[in-house]
C-alpha cells in the first residue's frame, strides 16, 4: 500500500528531524512526550491587538493521537488552536510570536513568511457550529479537493463515498448527495463538515469544539468518529466538555487566562494532575 | 424619606391623567396606523388613475393593436398605437444599463465585502452614494452635451440623439444602488461560512465564487432585479440624450423615444385631457407600472428570502 | 455506523509540495487579478463623477453670479437668471418636508412598533417597499390625472409639493424604521419598566434617541425631490415664468399667507431640463449653471447626511 509506505516514511524523517534538532530532543524542553510528533508548539504568544491572548505556550502534539485544549471560557484554548491554521490572518491587528512548528517539514507555520494557505491545505478545521456551504452535499465534500485543482471526476466522487463513508454518513446521504446540506440536522451537518475536512488528507485536524451546538445522541455519533479517526490523523480538539475530553484524548493541556498550566497524559491530567487549578477546574470546583 | 403610607404619596398619577393617557394612546395607534395605511391609498389612487384613463383608451383602440403594431403616431392625422417602438427602445437602454451595471456592480461589491478593509469601505460607499445624489437632469446633460460628443469621435454612425450612451450612463446611475443591495446581501452571508471556506484553504476569490455568492444568491439576484426596475423607470437621462422621436430600431446608435420620454414630451405639451393623446400617455404609463411592478415583486420576495434564511 | 476499513481504502494522494504550489500560485493570481478589477470599477465610477462635476465646472461656473440668481428666465440668454427657479423649489420642499416627514415617521413607527403580524401588515410592507421602486414619472400621471384634473388643484406649488412628497415617502419610512428599530432593548425596557405606555415610550425615549436616523432618512428624501424632474414636468410646471408667487408672510395679522400654494411656479430641474432643449450653445451654458446650483445643493445634502451617520456611528462605539 503507497499510503503505508509513505507514512512509515513520515516516521523517520520526523525521528530524523528530532535527533538533529537539538532543541525537539525528548527531556530538553517542558511538555516533552514520547510519541512522534506532528507539530510541536514553542513559546507562542498571540495579541488581538494590544491584549495578549496566549502567554509563551509550550505544547507538543502527537501524531496520530487526540490532544484535548481543556479550560474556562475566555482561557485562550479556541485562539490557540486557530493558531495552527492561522484564521486569525483574516482579522487585521493579530500578532503573533513563538514558533508552531510543523514535522517532519520542519516548519514554522506561525512565520510571516508561510502563505496562510498553504498553511490552512495542511490543517482543516471543524468549527462550532455546522458550517456547511449553501451547496449540496456531494459539493459540500468536493470542496476541499476543488480547491486544490483536482478536477477528475472520478478521483473526486471516489474520495467524496470515501470520506462520507469514514464520517459514517454515506448510509445516510447515498441516495441524495445532490440535496442541498441545510436539508440535513445539525448532527448530520456536523458530520458532513468533518467529512468536508477531511477529503483533502489533511496532516491536522483541528476541532473547536465541534459538538457544542448538537444534542447528546449527535454528540455520541461524533465522539464514535472521532475515535474511529484518532489512529490515522493527528487532531486537536477545544472542548468545554471534561468527560468528552477524557473519553476520547491521548494528551491534555489545561489552559487558563492564556497560559498552560499543565500538559501531560489523559490518564496524568484526570488521576492526579499537579497543579491545583487543574485539579479544581477538572473536578469542577470552578470555571 | 419615604412616605409612611404609599398611598398618601402625592407622586400616585392620579385616575383622571391615567384616563386620558389611555386616550391619548389608543388615538396615537389609530392615527399611526392610519398614516400607514395611506401608504396604500397612493397605490390604490395611481392604479385607480391609470386604469381609468386607459380603460377610455382602449374602448378606442384594439389591445391587439397596442400590443402588436410596429408604429406610435399618435398626432398624426391617421394615429397609430404601437407600443413596440416605445418598448423596444426602452429596453435597449434598460439592457444597455445591466449590460454595464451587473458586472460592474457585482465585482465592486465582492470587492468591498470581501477584499477591502473597514476603513476603505467607510471611505467608498458614502462616495458611491453622492453618485446616487446626482440629479437625473444633470446626468442627462453630462450625456447628451459631454459623452456624446465624445463618443461620437470613436463610434462611427453614432448620432446626436441616441441609446448607447444615455444606455452607459444609465449603468453607472444604477451601480451603486446594485452594489449596496448586493453587498448587503454579502456582507448578511454569516462569517462562520467564510472562516469554513478559509480553513479549507479558498482564497478571497475562490470563497467569494464558491460559498459567498451561492449564500446570497436571491439578495445579488434582487439587486439585479431591482437595478432592471429603476433602469427601465428612469426618464430625464433618456428624454435629454435619446431624442424624443418614436423609432423601432435595432441599433443603439440611434435615437428613440422611450416609454418615459414619450409621456414627458407628451405631458409638456398642452395636451386637451380627454383627448386620445392624452389617455394615450395613461396606457404607455399602465404598461410601465406593469412592468416595474413585476420587477419589484420579484426584488421584494428573492430580499426576503435572503434574509430569512439567516 | 458503517464499517470503515482503512486499511482497504482506495489510494488517494493528497498533493505535493510542488504541486501546492503551482494551485497557490494560480489561485492567487486569481485573486490579485480580481483585487485590481474592484478597484478599476470604483475608479471608473468615481472619475465618471468627477468628469460630470468638472464638465459642469468648466461650461458654467463663470455664468454664476448674482445677477444670474436674481434675475427671472430671458429670452436673451445672457440677461437669463433664475430667480423664479430657485423661489419655486424652495416653496415646492417647503411642502414637500411639511407632507413627506411626518406621514413617513408616523407610518414608520407605526410598522416598526405597532403593526400585528398579519395579512394587514404584509400588504402595508409590500406595498411601501413597492412604491419605492415605482418610477417617478408615474407619481407624474398620479399627479396629472388625480390631483391637476379630478381634484381640480391646478398647476400648482401645492400639487408639485404633494406629488413629490408622496414620492419620497417610502424613504423617509424606511430610515425611521431602521432608526426606530436600532434603539437598543434596554432603552424600552428601562422606559416599561417605569410605568410609561406605548405611546408615552415612543414618544419620550424612542423618538428622542432616533433622531438622527430619521434626520438622515429625511434630508436624502428632501434631495432627491429637490433634483426630481419628471413628476413636475408632467404635471406641466410652466418652463417661462417671469413673476414670484405670493410671499408666505406678511407685515399684516395673520402673518402668514397661503396664497403661494395656488400659485402657478417652476423650479430648477425643470429650467436646467428647458435650457438644455435649446438649440443655442448660450442656453447650455445657463444649464450648466443651473446644474451647478441643483447639484451643489444636492451634494451638501447628502455629505450632511452622511455626516450625521457617520458621527451616529462613532458615538454607539465610544
Amino acid at each position: 500500500m503507497p499510503e503505508a509506505i509513505m507514512n512509515q516514511e513520515t516516521y523517520r524523517q520526523s525521528e530524523f528531524a528530532r535527533a538533529s534538532d537539538p532543541s525537539v530532543a525528548a527531556g530538553s524542553r517542558p511538555n516533552a512526550i514520547s510519541d512522534t510528533l506532528k507539530a510541536d508548539v514553542r513559546g507562542l504568544s498571540f495579541w488581538y491587538d494590544q491584549f495578549q491572548a496566549l502567554k509563551n505556550i509550550d505544547l507538543p502534539i502527537a501524531e496520530k493521537k487526540v490532544t484535548a485544549l481543556i479550560g474556562a471560557s475566555g482561557c485562550g484554548k479556541s485562539t490557540l488552536l486557530r493558531c495552527f491554521n492561522r484564521m486569525h490572518d483574516l482579522y487585521p491587528g493579530n500578532r503573533y510570536d513563538g514558533e508552531i512548528v510543523l514535522l517532519p517539514e520542519n516548519q514554522n507555520i506561525v512565520d510571516k513568511g508561510i502563505d496562510p494557505i498553504r498553511v490552512r491545505l495542511k490543517a482543516g478545521m471543524v468549527f462550532q457550529k455546522p458550517n456547511p456551504f449553501p451547496k449540496s452535499i456531494f459539493e459540500n465534500v468536493a470542496s476541499g479537493l476543488r480547491v486544490r485543482g483536482i478536477r477528475d471526476r472520478a478521483v473526486i466522487a471516489g474520495r467524496v463515498e470515501e470520506v462520507l463513508r469514514e464520517a459514517a454518513l454515506w448510509d445516510e446521504v447515498k441516495d441524495r448527495l445532490d440535496q442541498s446540506a441545510y436539508a440535513l440536522s445539525g448532527g448530520q451537518q456536523q458530520r458532513l463538515c468533518i467529512a468536508r475536512t477531511l477529503a483533502p488528507e489533511p496532516e491536522l485536524i483541528l476541532l473547536d469544539e465541534p459538538t457544542s451546538a448538537l444534542d447528546p445522541i449527535a454528540t455520541a455519533k461524533i465522539e464514535e468518529l472521532i475515535e474511529k479517526l484518532r489512529d490515522h490523523y493527528a487532531i486537536v480538539i477545544v472542548t468545554h466538555s471534561m468527560q468528552q475530553a477524557a473519553r476520547i484524548s491521548a494528551y491534555c493541556a489545561f489552559m487558563h487566562l492564556g497560559q498552560l498550566v499543565e500538559f501531560g497524559t489523559n490518564e496524568t491530567i484526570f488521576t492526579s494532575p499537579k497543579e491545583k487549578r487543574t485539579q479544581d477546574y477538572i473536578t469542577g470546583r470552578f470555571g | 424619606m419615604l412616605p409612611a403610607v404609599a398611598q398618601e404619596s402625592k407622586f400616585r398619577p392620579t385616575e383622571t391623567y391615567l384616563a386620558r393617557r389611555r386616550i391619548i394612546a389608543r388615538l396615537m395607534s389609530f392615527l399611526l396606523f392610519m398614516a400607514a395605511a395611506a401608504s396604500v391609498l397612493v397605490t390604490t389612487g395611481i392604479v385607480y388613475v391609470l386604469v381609468s384613463e386607459s380603460w377610455n383608451f382602449f374602448r378606442q383602440v384594439s389591445l391587439l393593436e397596442f400590443l402588436t403594431d410596429t408604429q406610435w403616431t399618435p398626432v398624426f392625422a391617421e394615429p397609430r398605437f404601437g407600443i413596440l417602438p416605445l418598448l423596444t427602445a426602452t429596453l435597449w437602454a434598460a439592457g444597455i444599463a445591466l449590460l454595464i451595471g451587473i458586472p460592474l456592480g457585482t465585482a465592486l461589491a465582492i470587492y468591498l465585502s470581501e477584499y477591502a478593509p473597514s476603513k476603505v469601505r467607510e471611505i467608498v460607499k458614502p462616495l458611491l452614494e453622492l453618485i446616487e445624489a446626482v440629479p437625473t437632469v444633470v446626468f442627462g446633460y453630462f450625456a447628451l452635451l459631454f459623452l456624446t460628443p465624445l463618443f461620437r469621435m470613436f463610434i462611427p454612425g453614432l448620432t446626436g440623439f441616441n441609446l448607447l450612451v444615455p444606455g452607459i450612463v444609465l449603468g453607472i446611475m444604477i451601480l451603486p444602488y446594485v452594489v449596496s443591495v448586493s453587498e448587503d446581501a454579502m456582507r448578511a452571508v454569516p462569517s462562520s461560512l467564510r472562516e469554513g471556506a478559509y480553513a479549507l484553504g479558498m482564497t478571497r476569490i475562490q470563497t467569494s465564487v464558491r460559498v459567498i455568492i451561492p449564500a446570497a444568491f436571491s439578495g445579488i439576484t434582487a439587486a439585479y432585479v431591482l437595478g432592471m426596475s429603476r433602469a427601465v423607470g428612469e426618464t430625464m437621462v433618456l428624454a435629454i440624450a435619446a431624442g424624443q422621436n418614436p423609432n423601432l430600431t435595432g441599433d443603439p446608435r440611434e435615437g428613440a423615444a422611450t416609454i418615459t420620454a414619450y409621456i414627458v414630451q407628451m405631458a409638456m405639451g398642452d395636451l386637451p385631457q380627454g383627448s386620445l393623446a392624452y389617455e394615450s400617455i395613461f396606457a404607455v404609463g399602465l404598461a410601465l407600472f406593469v412592468l416595474t411592478l413585476f420587477f419589484n415583486l420579484v426584488g421584494f420576495f428573492l430580499r426576503r428570502r435572503f434574509r430569512e434564511v439567516y | 455506523m458503517a464499517a470503515v476499513d482503512f486499511e482497504h481504502r482506495v489510494a488517494f494522494n493528497p498533493m505535493s509540495e510542488a504541486e501546492a504550489s503551482r494551485v497557490i500560485g494560480v489561485a492567487k493570481r486569481r485573486d490579485f487579478l480580481f483585487a485590481i478589477l474592484g478597484v478599476f470599477v470604483l475608479v471608473l465610477s468615481m472619475g465618471m463623477l468627477t468628469a460630470l462635476i468638472v464638465d459642469l465646472l468648466v461650461d458654467g461656473l463663470a455664468r454664476i453670479d448674482y445677477d444670474f440668481l436674481t434675475s427671472f428666465p430671458s429670452r436673451r440668454p445672457a440677461q437669463a437668471g433664475i430667480l423664479s427657479a430657485w423661489v419655486g423649489t424652495s416653496l415646492v420642499m417647503l411642502t414637500t418636508a411639511l407632507i413627506a416627514i411626518p406621514l413617513g415617521i408616523m407610518a414608520g413607527i407605526y410598522l416598526e412598533e405597532y403593526a400585528p403580524r398579519n395579512w394587514v401588515t404584509d400588504i402595508i410592507e409590500i406595498n411601501v417597499s413597492n412604491l419605492a421602486g415605482v418610477p417617478s414619472i408615474i407619481y407624474g400621471l398620479l399627479a396629472l390625472g388625480l390631483f391637476v384634473y379630478t381634484l381640480g388643484l391646478g398647476r400648482t406649488v401645492l400639487t408639485a409639493g404633494l406629488v413629490l412628497a408622496l414620492l419620497i415617502l417610502p424613504v423617509v419610512i424606511v430610515a425611521t424604521r431602521e432608526a426606530v428599530r436600532s434603539i437598543p432593548l434596554i432603552i424600552r425596557e428601562g422606559a416599561y419598566g417605569m410605568g410609561a405606555d406605548k405611546w408615552q415610550v415612543i414618544w419620550h425615549y424612542i423618538l428622542p434617541a432616533a433622531r438622527p436616523g430619521i434626520l438622515t432618512g429625511a434630508i436624502v428624501g428632501l434631495s432627491r425631490a429637490i433634483g426630481e424632474t419628471a413628476p413636475v414636468l408632467t404635471i406641466g410646471a410652466l418652463t417661462f415664468i417671469a413673476f414670484l408667487p405670493p410671499s408666505p408672510v406678511q407685515p399684516e395679522f395673520p402673518f402668514l399667507n397661503f396664497d403661494w400654494l395656488t400659485s402657478p411656479f417652476t423650479v430648477m430641474p425643470i429650467q436646467m431640463f428647458n435650457w438644455i432643449s435649446r438649440p443655442q450653445e448660450a442656453f447650455h451654458i445657463n444649464a450648466a449653471a443651473t446644474g451647478l446650483v441643483l447639484i451643489a445643493m444636492t451634494l451638501t445634502m447628502n455629505a450632511v447626511a452622511i455626516w450625521i451617520r457617520y458621527r451616529l456611528r462613532s458615538q454607539a462605539r465610544s
